[in-house]
């Protein structure tokens, strides 16, 4: 645990810096922002009275000095503050909130999918005969490359329209997740299989799945019981990274299904100007991301025993 | 699997069909009327949501636009979107990258930390950021699509830099007593970049896929233009009806990037195999 410490801090200061830049991004909004502010909410394109603007100036607190607000920013974040949106008047926590858990359960179940697809198309094809292994890799290196718009909408068409097995609107129900969830797990689960497949393949060379095979033990056995084990450990690292991948697929996948989630929110947030709310929610996804990482390198230590003692 | 290098690559058939779709892009993108003879904006509104057939391949729109037609003349900016991304991701992860290599120290260790910090922040959601900073249009794809994948190539040319700076050749220029700008120029600078025009290459193709994926959600480059991915914004409005219209212009985004994937593997192959 004393090893944690240090990464833990890390992660900290980590996210500090991330909140510093979606701060200084906000500043970077053209014109001044209660005009903008004003602008937005009332759908017009116009100077405002001088009072008007002070009004809001005082309400966004856009009238203290910058370095006040910035410091006010990011003692909010500690306090579970992400500063106001600025067309709809209320917390952007409050905005993105029930949001949240929908795109959850949608991330977690796209990785376990991908997981499973990835590890069953390795087990089954590394090094089985002439032409599987090929198959494998071509499949692979094909689902990697499928841009997460087009694969929703295949399976909206296929799975939806023409053979009606899915509702084309899903909502957050079981019968309208799955569409949603392969939609994601397709392209993570051939960057996934490529890695187990590179570390499958070494595995299987190395003396102890020899030592296994001269105990009598099965093909099968070995593959599931020795290999498997070391070829999962950078598919953990790699599920660290995807997690930025997979949120970034959400937001289409959310989109494509009209499923409730911060996707949603995000893209009307983005069409509003609403920058307070986008920020907001790019800074929560980097939270996720950050702590995701550090349970992935917490979790190395407990799969792989050689890091427990270095 | 064999450890012995082969000493040429030989070019396969794959790489073959990759390098001709992405010539017939760049050729759609320079001179699209070379490929087609009809105008993207030819109206004929008795052959509207017509399926794919001989007289249309991709079948029409709803105002009987020729979807391939389409396709052909939006080429030219989506390629353009495409290279300008790259080439803004580029820019700024060579000026990051290689100031922190050179540089070293404080900098170094400052701008390592910032783009571990930037790896948190998905491709897609710092473009997002962007769009909504500055309002949707090509410029800001252009800029959001570069800045949202720059943090990758950043790394990467840092570590390059890094290598090449503590190899022999580089000790032996400054013992020849050339001035540092001139080593910087003439070896440092070319031998970092050789490995990175593969990988270059590879970005070209993710900047278009994560171009069009903003013009999907509506904030990229606007319909009616037949850019991919207004084509794609344009066309999801029919998906339960007339799926051809987004799924086939998706198609050719997916055959662009897998092309441009394989060319840059192969390219990636060649330079290992040169450096051997």
């Amino acid at each position: 645990m004393r090893a944690a410490l240090p990464k833990l801090a890390s992660a900290v200061l980590v996210l500090v810096v991330a909140a510093s830049i979606t701060f200084f991004v906000q500043l970077l909004l053209p014109g001044d922002r209660a005009t903008v502010i004003l602008n937005l909410q009332n759908g017009r394109d116009q100077e405002w009275p001088a009072a008007e603007v002070a009004a809001v100036n005082t309400r966004f607190g856009f009238d203290r000095p910058l370095a006040v607000q910035y410091l006010d920013y990011l003692a909010g974040l500690f306090r579970g503050d992400l500063g106001d949106s600025y067309t709809e008047f209320r917390p952007v926590t409050e905005v993105i909130g029930a949001q949240l858990w929908p795109s959850v359960v949608l991330t977690v179940g796209a990785l376990i999918v991908a997981w499973v697809i990835a590890v069953t198309v390795t087990v089954l094809t590394v090094r089985r005969g002439r032409f599987l292994p090929g198959l494998g890799s071509s499949f692979e290196a094909f689902t990697a490359s499928l841009p997460h718009y087009w694969v929703g909408m295949l399976l909206l068409v296929a799975f939806a329209v023409q053979i009606p097995i899915f509702p084309v609107i899903g909502g957050d129900g079981l019968a309208g997740t799955v569409l949603p969830v392969l939609t994601l797990a397709i392209p993570l689960s051939g960057f996934l299989g490529q890695v187990l497949r590179d570390e499958f393949d070494k595995v299987l060379d190395q003396p102890f799945i020899t030592t296994a095979r001269t105990r009598g033990m099965g093909d099968t056995a070995v593959r599931l019981r020795h290999a498997l084990r070391h070829a999962v450990l950078p598919g953990i690292t790699l599920s660290g990274w995807a997690l930025g991948a997979l949120v970034s697929g959400s937001v289409i996948a959310e989109n494509i299904y009209g499923r409730p989630g911060i996707g949603q929110v995000l893209v009307s947030a983005v069409n509003n100007r609403d920058v307070p709310t986008v920020a907001g929610i790019v800074l929560v996804v980097a939270a996720i991301y950050v702590i995701a990482n550090l349970l992935v390198d917490l979790a190395y230590a407990v799969v792989d025993p050689r890091l427990r003692t270095s | 699997m064999s450890t012995i290098a082969p000493t040429s690559v030989a070019v396969r058939p794959g790489t073959v069909v990759a390098g001709a779709f992405v010539a017939l892009v760049v050729v759609a993108a320079v001179a699209p009327q070379l490929l087609t003879s009809g105008t993207p904006t030819q109206i004929d509104l008795r052959n509207a949501l017509a399926t794919p057939s001989w007289s249309h391949p991709f079948g029409t729109d709803e105002a009987g636009r020729d979807l391939l037609t389409r396709v052909i003349h939006g080429t030219g900016l989506s390629l353009g979107i495409g290279l300008g991304a790259t080439g803004v991701s580029m820019a700024l992860a060579i000026v990051l990258g290689a100031v922190a290599a050179l540089v070293g120290g404080v900098v170094d260790t400052v701008v390592t930390r910032i783009l571990e910090v930037t790896f948190a922040f998905p491709s897609l959601l710092a473009a997002l950021l962007i769009v909504a900073v500055y309002g949707p249009s090509v410029t800001t794809s252009i800029v959001a699509v570069g800045i949202g994948s720059m943090p990758g190539y950043a790394r990467m040319v840092r570590g390059q830099v890094l290598a090449v700076k503590q190899s022999g050749y580089i000790e032996s220029a400054h013992a020849l007593g050339h001035s540092p700008w001139t080593v910087f120029r003439r070896h440092l600078l070319p031998n970092a970049m050789r490995p990175l025009v593969a990988v270059v290459t590879l970005g070209i193709g993710q900047s278009i896929v994560w171009a069009s994926s903003l013009a999907f959600l509506g904030l990229g480059v606007p319909p009616p233009s037949p850019e991919w991915g207004a084509l794609l914004d344009a066309g999801r409005n029919y998906i339960t009806t007339s799926w051809w219209l987004a799924i086939l212009p998706g198609l050719v985004i997916v055959a662009f990037a897998i092309a441009v994937t394989a060319l840059g593997r192969s390219l990636q192959q060649r330079l290992e195999g040169a450096a051997r």
